[in-house]
């Protein structure tokens, strides 16, 4: 075939190419784009308006000053703080557990481990991510809890710690992961400046790859404590039920998935206070994801290091 | 003036015969700051270097021009053992830094890099501020004091020309510069844990001629503090900037002798060739 030819069919294919397709797209893309939006104003619209409803009859600070949950008792105390401080204290010992634990693995997986070492470990790390979160919570409570409670007796069947500890072995991997991705994705030249210096790999991991990855670090460790802040089944399982807002990591706890989950599994009649308190609730802890956010997103302005 | 010679007799390589008789013999007096003899690198399977002897001397400016692949890069990254970050190289035979070799005598890695620097082929300035990006290695080697930063930051801004430029903006990243200063800010990176010696791998082959122009006037000046050795692709470079030029081709060391000698007299053909722009 001649280049004439080729020629000719190309300027006859652009000439014929329908110009709809292209104004077409978008339009569907955009709608695509919509369900998403319109998805979140909805959800956003009902915690919104059924919190209003809930707020109505119960004062909004009785709601966030009083540290009494007691939903069953005559019209009920809400004391919102019983809750979140269930949800705080899982949040925090599992951040402790995760952070440095993920954050190490990843140094280690993008600083020092070789090619082959990487491709083994990083797979086996993630396959912790899949795990049901329900396998997690009786790993909780069968495996952990016994261990706990042969160190110290004083541990309940229910507590802080092991579900802590727990939800923390679950974010590892997205840490570890995230982490790891961002590190790696720090271009090798700059590692050789810090090297060619006769900086350590360690000076080198700390004063240069976590500095340069440090938004993606702290985007994972957003989302892991996001996940941590949302996970429902692990400490359900193996936190138990009871609000209360002391700090003590060994009485059993609720938090405030674990409380919507009791009761929307249980018997919340409609257009009852605890119907309504399902809502706040809800609200509260959308609010703590959205601070959560804020933060990161402020860190990452103030400490990024661009390139 | 015969013990000098005899210095550059034993300098003689692979593949050459170097007349030293009618070149100005420079180097007379000067120590020896690197000595390669009978290095051999392998990646892999891939023999990058073959029996490289040379010698390099204090306060010289030493040019190793060559075509691409034919190792010298692979040569200067050794003499800081760079090339170990690399899982499958692996060598023979020595370099003695100071009559000690390298790879043997049980000097840190970390101390031979601190006294043996190195500027980069791309600039790789760190993403953070000019001064924390000069202040970088005297810090990782235990500097934390404040007011002795700050002086090394201005000698080694200043030594490196470019003080005058960013003295106003020191907070400032240096991602913000353009490619001709923020390669001065990693040479004054690098003079800032003044080492003794200055390794360049290609360091102008990123840069527009204004810059390359300032970065070897850069060169000159500070000759007289550091030795430098210099990977040039670019053979008017060697000659307008070299004391010393030595000839890779294909991992050999071909020729090795003054730079005036190299490109005005080279007593081997593919020098003569390479250098006349015949091939290359």
């Amino acid at each position: 075939m001649s280049n004439n030819n080729i020629r000719e069919q190309i300027v006859k294919n652009t000439r014929n190419k329908s110009n709809m397709f292209e104004r077409i797209i978008p339009i569907i893309l955009l709608l695509i784009t919509f369900v998403s939006v319109v998805a979140t104003i909805g959800i956003l619209y009902t915690l919104i308006s059924q919190s209003f409803e809930f707020f109505s009859r119960v004062p909004i600070t009785d709601f966030l000053t009083s540290t009494t949950w007691q939903p069953y008792v005559g019209d009920g105390e809400w004391g919102i703080w019983a809750l979140i401080m269930g949800t705080m204290k899982i949040v925090v010992i599992a951040a402790i557990i995760a952070i440095p634990i993920g954050l190490g693995a990843a140094i280690y997986l993008s600083e020092y481990a070789t090619d082959r070492v990487r491709r083994i470990i990083k797979p086996i790390l993630e396959i912790l991510a899949g795990i049901p979160t329900v396998v997690y919570g009786f790993f909780a409570i069968n495996f952990v809890n016994p261990i706990l409670q042969s160190i110290y007796d004083g541990f309940g069947l229910y507590n802080a710690v092991s579900a802590g500890l727990v939800v923390g072995i679950m974010i590892i991997p997205m840490i570890a992961s995230l982490s790891e991705d961002a590190m790696s994705s720090v271009p090798q030249a700059m590692r050789e400046g810090s090297l060619g210096m006769g900086a350590t790999r360690l000076e080198t991991a700390f004063r240069v790859v976590v500095p340069a990855a440090f938004s993606g670090i702290i985007a994972s460790f957003v989302l892991a404590i996001s996940r941590a802040i949302g996970e429902t089944m692990i400490v359900s399982i193996a936190a138990g039920s009871t609000p209360n807002a002391s700090f003590d990591v060994t009485e059993p706890l609720q938090t405030m998935t674990g409380f919507i989950v009791q009761i929307t599994s249980g018997d919340a009649a409609f257009g009852t206070n605890l119907y309504y308190s399902l809502f706040a609730v809800g609200m509260s802890l959308f609010v703590m994801t959205l601070i959560m956010n804020i933060i990161s997103a402020w860190l990452t302005k103030r400490f990024r290091e661009e390139y | 003036m015969t013990e000098l010679k005899n210095i550059n007799v034993k300098e003689n390589t692979v593949g050459s015969q170097v007349t030293t008789k009618d070149s100005p013999i420079i180097q007379t007096n000067k120590e020896v700051v690197f000595e390669a003899k009978n290095f051999n690198l392998w990646y892999g399977d891939n023999h990058a270097l073959q029996d490289i002897n040379l010698t390099f001397h204090e306060n010289d400016i030493n040019a190793i021009i060559g075509p691409s692949g034919c190792g010298k890069s692979t040569f200067v990254k050794s003499m800081n053992r760079m090339t170990e970050l690399v899982p499958i190289v692996r060598t023979e035979g020595s370099i003695d830094f100071r009559g000690d070799d390298i790879f043997t005598s049980g000097m840190s890695v970390e101390e031979l890099r601190t006294r043996v620097g190195m500027v980069f082929q791309k600039p790789n300035p760190f993403p953070k501020s000019i001064y924390d990006n000069v202040a970088y290695g005297p810090r990782v080697h235990g500097i934390k004091k404040k007011s002795i930063l700050d002086e090394v930051v201005e000698k080694s801004l200043r030594g490196a020309s470019i003080w005058d430029e960013v003295k106003d903006r020191l907070n400032d990243n240096a991602y913000g510069l353009s490619g001709g200063q923020q390669q001065r800010i990693c040479i004054a990176r690098t003079l800032a844990v003044e080492p003794e010696v200055i390794l360049m791998d290609e360091p102008t082959s990123a840069l527009d001629p204004i810059s390359t122009t300032k970065i070897e006037d850069l060169m000159q000046e500070i000759k007289k503090d550091y030795s430098i050795i210099i990977v040039t692709h670019n053979m008017q470079q060697a000659a307008r900037v070299s004391d010393r030029t030595s000839f890779f081709y294909q991992g050999y060391v071909v020729e090795s002798d003054d730079t005036k000698v190299i490109f005005e007299n080279p007593s081997d053909k593919r020098t003569e060739d390479y250098v006349s722009g015949r091939f290359g």
